[in-house]
């Protein structure tokens, strides 16, 4: 962890001090940046976590017949592997991020509220921890998919009240990393940083921040209600009692339609600022990004029940959602639209997080198809819950989200550590995990069309072709991960120094690029001069 | 970046291909199961089209953003000696872009919602059958007078395939005909004829589903669901439970024999008679060894989803039943708990009938090596239901 500790430029700064020494800097810390190494690490971490256990999945899924596992195990790793990608992985990455960046880009010391910082920081690993010891429980992990559907997650042992209280540790500790965005970017920037002069990271954090305390509350909600439904005698969601399950989708779709924005949102806005950097050009359409993004947002809360086409929805509703869901190709396809203009006529190279960036277009842009086609609920009626849903949003979640976050990780990781990561092994990380992606979920696509059900342990034989081939991509996709976190590793080991500005010409794309790699400790302890940030795209 | 749009242009050129040799005909198998199967309703003749048009679209779409992607990245690279442009906005081609899609949009709309309204339709059905999903396992109700009302029984994953199915059974799937997509007692329908399609679950949620008729509805536990299907083709369609349900979800298929008008008649009247000769038998005694052979049926397509096919349970989740205290207990508390149920094990009175009850009992106290050496007989079993 040398992060910091090859900065001397603040030696003689009285006002400024280094970091605390040992275990202790980590546990008490309420510097942005070692609080975004911990959630950047502890992504990292979560992200193999929730990728063994995806390996498990397709191992039991390369030929059909029971192998390996137990089914009862199997939907126990498929629910554990989307909540610890979704909750462990995707989302303390870009809280990672956020800290790291958010202060440096809006010319700022610090995050406005440090010690609530750390404490949203450190309710992630002993949620996770829990988590996880719901496996050795009594009856198994919650084994009824991520979205914990009743009535059949009440059939639950002793792991249903210990996964409902992660879900409320994880909401506490997103709704304050929010807060903490929120009035970091309201009242912290650098005079002269008007809301339009913000990075597009910064502001589609700041409307993601907006829809995780809007949402995380419902979610926190229905889980509450799983709980006295189970435990307190309650029916909410038992009809014999008078309840409904069905209301519980609504309510989870409630929150879960926004989550999955919350997920894509902070990556658009990295790709928006990878893009122009290796393009050497202004972003193109800069407020319509900026309005698109707030656009997504707001649909996000109108849409939900396109998860449930098949609930048996009264006609006038399904026609409702289905319009509404469509809206939202508008503003995704202007942001698309968008990127390629930005690179069109620009002088462009291909360093290894433009290489990710590019793919995210291409492959976040699948997903967009494949959304949109899902949109009509006739046509959902086939694809709802087959493979195809799921081809679907891992196209927008492992090539869209998870490539972001690679992308973002490569074009910081050189102001992060002082040093430049090995970008021939970027490059070799790079392209394993784009064709194996490719090779794992794409056939998904195909096998779901043609009538494979989603959360199966096992299949019919005309399913094995494609489904050997996902298994195989799967792994080859997994195993290259490794390379990424060793060129991290190797990368804060030491290097070639990488200068303030790192990649040619940044500087006019950010304020972070005026700080010298690595950064001091307390980012913008003066205001940046304003020529400065006049002088940004 | 090149080599991954080859790429995937080739799998859009495949699925161009097999989505055109495929229209017409059924679920591909292999490396050709491609695409959505054309159906035999009219509503999965609609879906089929509708999805082949909205996939048309996005195919358009497609070419037309990775074209101006690949040729922006051929041409506008720095080793080009390209001098990098300036702009960064242009109203005039930014309010196109908005408006295109919208339009497009709503040409896909248009179809859709009459798509929908047709799906939604399921008046002036000529017979209704309900359906309901347990764990894991589907029961028919035939409702229609003159239609094989009164017609009520359950249908689950064909022994063979349940054989095959288990963890570390060493069978080959693929030897098994259909291995997951056979059930022991098929649904039976006459085709030409609209059928309404009530859905209901006992305990979870399920989703019932055959890609050929071209939907899916989740079966919801104190509410009904409905749709319809007006299949054109006789012959044997096959589904699955499209709901996570459990354990045992992706072991509970559906499968539909579609009869010619007539021949649906003579299987109406033949399952007429088998329901009064189930009646007569069940008045019939049978020695031990013919309750225990037919139970030996009863116990692998109803309880050795959880106890276990030789009994074995699942620790400390499902109780085993071989040496089990209820197995070698009294005989009265053994066929209450399969009657009636308890916790997590459901109540069996209405999935068996008096025969298969008392086969079933008697067979969880003889086999297994738990030699009880007692037995019941059909007739008793009135008496505990």
């Amino acid at each position: 962890m040398s992060v910091t500790t090859h900065d001397d430029t603040h030696a003689h700064d009285h006002h400024d001090h280094g970091p605390a020494k040992g275990f202790m800097r980590w546990v008490t810390t309420t510097n942005h940046k070692d609080i975004g190494t911990l959630y950047l690490i502890t992504g990292l971490i979560m992200f193999f976590v929730g990728g063994a256990m995806a390996l498990v999945i397709r191992a039991e899924l390369f030929e059909p017949g029971l192998q390996y596992v137990d089914p009862h195990f199997f939907n126990q790793m498929t629910t554990l592997h989307a909540l610890i990608m979704v909750f462990g992985a995707v989302m303390p990455a870009f809280a990672g991020l956020a800290n790291w960046m958010i202060p440096m880009m809006i010319g700022a010391p610090d995050m406005a509220l440090p010690r609530m910082n750390n404490w949203s920081f450190w309710l992630l690993p002993f949620s996770f921890v829990m988590l996880a010891s719901t496996l050795f429980m009594d009856g198994g992990a919650a084994a009824a998919g991520w979205t914990l559907y009743p009535p059949l997650v009440l059939q639950t042992g002793h792991a249903l009240p210990f996964t409902v209280f992660t879900v409320h540790l994880l909401g506490m500790s997103s709704i304050m990393a929010a807060i903490n965005i929120i009035v970091t970017v309201f009242n912290m920037r650098a005079p002269g940083m008007t809301m339009m002069k913000l990075p597009l990271f910064v502001w589609t954090w700041v409307i993601t921040a907006f829809l995780l305390i809007a949402v995380m509350p419902v979610f926190a909600g229905a889980v509450t209600m799983l709980l006295t439904d189970k435990f307190f005698g309650t029916s909410f969601f038992n009809a014999a009692g008078g309840g409904d399950p069905v209301l519980y989708q609504h309510l989870f779709w409630f929150f879960g339609h926004p989550e999955v924005y919350i997920l894509i949102l902070p990556s658009f806005g990295i790709i928006s600022s990878i893009i122009p950097t290796f393009s050497r050009k202004p972003l193109f359409g800069y407020s319509s990004m900026v309005y698109a993004t707030a656009s997504i947002g707001l649909l996000s809360f109108i849409v939900w029940a396109h998860h449930q086409y098949t609930v048996g929805m009264p006609l006038a509703g399904e026609l409702y959602f289905t319009y509404a869901t469509m809206l939202i190709a508008v503003p995704t396809g202007v942001k698309v639209f968008n990127w390629l203009a930005t690179m069109w006529k620009g002088a462009m190279t291909f360093e290894t997080p433009m290489l990710y960036a590019i793919a995210f277009v291409v492959l976040f842009t699948m997903g967009g198809f494949t959304g949109l086609m899902m949109s009509i609920s006739p046509a959902d009626l086939q694809y709802h819950d087959t493979y195809f849903i799921v081809a679907h949003f891992h196209y927008v979640l492992v090539p869209g989200a998870v490539f972001a976050l690679f992308a973002a990780t490569y074009y910081w990781l050189p102001k992060w550590t002082g040093h430049m990561y090995d970008e021939r092994l970027g490059k070799l990380h790079f392209w394993l995990t784009t064709i194996s992606v490719n090779i794992c979920f794409f056939p998904q696509h195909f096998v779901g069309l043609a009538g494979m059900p989603r959360r199966i342990p096992d299949y019919a034989v005309q399913f094995a072709e494609f489904n050997a081939m996902s298994s195989v991509g799967a792994f080859v996709f997994g195993f290259s991960q490794l390379i990424f976190a060793y060129v991290i590793y190797k990368a804060i080991q030491g290097g070639e120094k990488a200068s303030s500005e790192v990649w040619e010409g940044a500087e006019a794309h950010g304020l972070e690029w005026h700080l010298p790699s690595p950064p001091p400790y307390h980012s913008w302890t003066e205001a940046p001069a304003q020529a400065l940030i006049s002088d940004l795209h | 970046m090149k080599k991954t749009l080859q790429l995937l242009a080739g799998f859009w050129l495949v699925l161009w291909g097999v989505a055109n040799a495929e229209t017409g005909s059924g679920t591909g198998v292999g490396w050709g199961a491609l695409n959505l199967p054309a159906g035999v309703t009219p509503d999965s003749h609609d879906i089929h089209d509708l999805h082949m048009t909205i996939l048309w679209i996005c195919v358009g779409i497609g070419i037309l953003v990775y074209g101006i992607l690949v040729y922006s990245l051929i041409h506008h690279r720095k080793s080009k000696g390209v001098v990098p442009a300036t702009f960064h906005e242009n109203t005039k081609l930014e309010i196109v872009w908005t408006i295109i899609p919208f339009l497009i949009l709503i040409a896909m709309a248009i179809p859709a919602t009459k798509v929908m309204i047709k799906v939604y339709d399921t008046s002036a059905s000529d017979m209704t059958i309900k359906v309901t999903g347990y764990q894991w396992k589907w029961r028919y109700e035939y409702l229609t007078e003159g239609e094989g009302k009164g017609i009520d029984f359950f249908s689950s994953l064909d022994a063979k395939s349940n054989e095959a199915r288990q963890l570390g059974s060493k069978i080959d799937p693929a030897t098994v005909e259909h291995y997951l997509l056979n059930v022991d007692k098929p649904l039976v329908i006459p085709a030409n004829k609209k059928i309404r399609i009530l859905l209901t679950a006992a305990d979870v949620l399920h989703a019932w589903w055959v890609p050929e008729f071209g939907w899916k509805k989740d079966a919801i536990p104190g509410f009904i669901t409905d749709g319809w299907i007006k299949v054109e083709t006789p012959g044997v369609y096959r589904g699955q439970c499209a709901e996570l349900c459990g354990r045992d979800h992706g072991f509970m298929p559906i499968v539909v024999i579609v009869k010619t008008e007539d021949e649906y008649k003579q299987w109406v009247a033949a399952e007429k008679a088998k329901q009064d000769a189930g009646k007569a038998d069940a008045s019939k005694p049978l020695s031990l060894d013919e309750l225990v052979a037919k139970g030996k049926e009863v116990y692998a397509s109803n309880c050795a989803a959880c106890h276990g096919l030789e009994g074995e349970g699942v620790p400390s989740v499902f109780p085993a039943i071989k040496g089990s205290k209820v197995a070698l207990g009294p005989l009265a508390d053994h066929v209450k708990l399969v009657l009636h149920g308890k916790a997590a094990m459901p109540a069996f009175k209405e999935h068996l009938s008096d025969v298969e009850a008392a086969a079933v009992v008697t067979y969880q106290r003889n086999g297994f090596g738990n030699n009880k050496g007692d037995s019941i007989q059909p007739a008793d079993i009135q008496a505990y239901k």
